[in-house]
């Protein structure tokens, strides 16, 4: 294994990565406002939707390539992560009264929890014990909230959502800034994680765990960060869900397309970049939603499933490699 | 007798008969994530696409859904066959298992659940033989035939399987391969199609545990998602790569599975399989029956 992936090594684009964070973040605002005032200069509230849709996969790409694309942990459970960021919503606003931001809040915390109980008890195994645990996770999850007739059980839940937010033209717009917000967090965590030590050692592990055990990286700690951060990100995704939609029900919230979509995009983006995921979220999230006005969801989703299984064989560093080996 | 413990009783032994079930659809798995490292989590996908081929063919032709399971485990074998050739060409030989490879996996149960969806409809599918609806009465004890059918179907699989790869030059060359590919190689073994057929077998295996399925309960497309829990669960409980080991846990977890669901109601059992897995991988990841690791 090449020196440049231990953390102990003098790692050059650390530094140059540290140096690089202020107009990253600038960049990032910036876009982030062209996006917001483009869409509002067209004033469709169809825009703010679509946008939403599209920027809930940019978070749920991302935190999946925390773990997966940087560690090379899969986590098939995205769908479970997801829903139990928006029962969480559902459950704090039911028993509280609180709305979107304190149940995303909520929400970070239960899938922060989620996420490191089963990585406590699947990660000292081997990866694909995790993987398998996660698969299965979000099936005891639909179970329990099946149960759970206290946020409605299988007949769902309703959220009355309020008209407008104070200084915005309607509550979609609101839902689409927070939405945006969240994207713009997320993303930037993914790159401060990966330019960090943290990303160095989980990078160590990805390449060879045993060796990087070896020199010292304490690959239990980090890979349990990971997952703890992962799982928090992926249920924030969730949270805004049963506002965004106004009803949720456990085959809405548990959809297999969650799933799908959280591995297919950073890996046909380019897992292990922060840019991979934005890049496969934005479009395959483009396509799909362009594709829902045209085609049935289930084409559409198979569709996805099918350039999952030809990316990983075909161009396994996704879009982003396929650029890097041309150069 | 004690009203509880007639229940009891009953809830065991079609525990032990929905054991039969469970072991069918481990038993595959067994063979390729314990045997051969490939983990082929589409496993349970592939075998909701065998009980609906074998609802689609039982019906068409008027023939027993058992008979045409065993029919399909032919062409299912080459399904595994030409799975595997792809699985080894772009991600075993380059060494891209562990990302890749479990996506690709991913990416075809996703292919086949969302294809029966589109071609069969997200409705129940069923094909009920005759003798679904008789039960033989052993005293308080009933005995559906409605299980014991594919349990014995299942067992007699099993059974041909185990005896094929202990008595056989290739079997012994399956199980050698799992050990050390390396040393099979030296002995004029071709691993590569070694491997190919043991996991052209254990998609056949798919095809019986498929018809076993729709013997016993209607199949859906999603019906493959609650399986995963529990043939992984079963799969590791019983030591990965021992077939005795992994029909032994098939029985314990089928009983398990079944009391808890006689006395707490059936919604409670995807989460029985997944409490029982998490537990084995936190306590004993080699196994209830496994040694040492």
């Amino acid at each position: 294994m090449s020196d440049a992936s231990l953390p102990l090594a003098p790692a050059p684009a650390m530094a140059a990565g540290g140096r690089r964070h202020l107009p990253f973040w600038l960049g990032a605002v910036a876009v982030a406002v062209l996006l917001f005032v483009a869409l509002r200069a067209i004033g469709n509230d169809y825009g703010y939707f679509a946008g939403y849709f599209i920027l809930q996969y940019v978070v749920l790409a991302t935190a999946w390539n925390i773990l997966g694309g940087y560690a090379g942990y899969v986590n098939f459970g995205a769908a479970g992560f997801m829903a139990a960021g928006a029962y969480t919503a559902i459950a704090l606003r039911k028993a509280t009264g609180l709305d979107l931001l304190p149940g995303i809040v909520a929400a970070a915390a239960v899938g922060a929890l989620l996420g490191l109980g089963t990585g406590y008890l699947t990660l000292r195994l081997r990866g694909v014990y995790f993987s398998i645990a996660t698969l299965c996770l979000a099936v005891v999850l639909q179970t329990l909230v099946v149960n759970w007739d206290y946020v409605g059980g299988s007949r769902g839940a309703y959220i009355v959502r309020p008209r407008e937010v104070a200084p915005f033209t309607s509550y979609g717009e609101y839902l689409f800034l927070v939405m945006l917000v969240l994207a713009v967090l997320a993303v930037g965590i993914a790159r401060t994680v990966e330019v960090t030590r943290l990303g160095r050692g989980l990078q160590a592990i990805r390449d060879n765990e045993r060796a990087a055990e070896a020199v010292g990286v304490p690959t239990l700690r980090l890979k349990l960060i990971a997952t703890a951060l992962c799982g928090a990100l992926m249920a924030v995704a969730g949270a805004p869900l049963p506002y965004y939609s106004g009803y949720l029900n456990p085959d809405g919230a548990f959809s297999l397309a969650y799933a799908v979509n959280a591995i297919a995009m950073p890996l046909i983006g380019g897992a292990g970049t922060w840019a991979g995921p934005v890049i496969g979220a934005v479009l395959l999230g483009s396509l799909q939603q362009a594709a829902t006005v045209t085609i049935s969801s289930a084409l559409n989703l198979w569709i996805v499933g099918w350039m999952l299984v030809i990316f990983v064989a075909v161009a396994p560093r996704g879009i982003l490699g396929w650029f890097r080996k041309r150069r | 007798m004690d009203g509880d413990l007639v229940l009891l009783l009953n809830g065991i032994v079609s525990g032990l008969l929905l054991g039969g079930l469970y072991a069918a659809a481990a038993a595959g798995l067994a063979v390729s994530f314990g045997m051969l490292d490939i983990v082929n989590i589409a496993h349970p996908a592939l075998m909701v696409a065998g009980g609906f081929l074998v609802v689609l063919v039982g019906t068409a032709l008027g023939l027993d859904p058992l008979l045409v399971s065993v029919l399909l485990a032919v062409p299912f074998y080459f399904l595994g066959v030409a799975v595997y050739t792809f699985y080894h060409h772009f991600f075993e030989r380059r060494g891209d298992e562990a990302l890749q490879g479990l996506a690709f996996f991913f990416g075809v149960m996703f292919i086949i659940e969302v294809g029966l969806v589109m071609s069969f409809g997200p409705e129940q599918h069923f094909l009920d033989p005759p003798y679904a609806f008789i039960t033989w009465r052993l005293g308080e004890i009933d005995i559906p035939l409605r299980m014991l059918a594919p349990a014995l179907l299942a067992m007699a699989a099993i059974g041909a399987l185990w005896l094929f790869l202990r008595r056989s030059f290739t079997g012994l060359a399956i199980s050698a391969v799992a050990q050390d590919a390396e040393a099979l190689r030296l002995m004029a073994v071709d691993p590569v199609r070694i491997k190919r057929l043991a996991f052209g077998l254990s998609v056949a295996l798919a095809a019986i545990a498929g018809g076993a399925l729709v013997v016993v309960q209607p199949v859906e497309p999603s019906s493959g998602q609650v399986f995963i829990g529990r043939v992984f669960a079963i799969c590791i409980m019983g030591g990965m790569g021992s077939l005795s080991g992994c029909v032994l846990a098939a029985f314990v977890f089928g009983v398990v599975e079944n009391v808890t669901a006689t006395f707490y109601g059936p919604s409670w059992s995807p989460a029985v399989a997944f409490g029982w897995l998490l537990l084995v991988l936190a306590v004993r990841p080699q196994g209830l029956f496994g040694k040492a690791a």
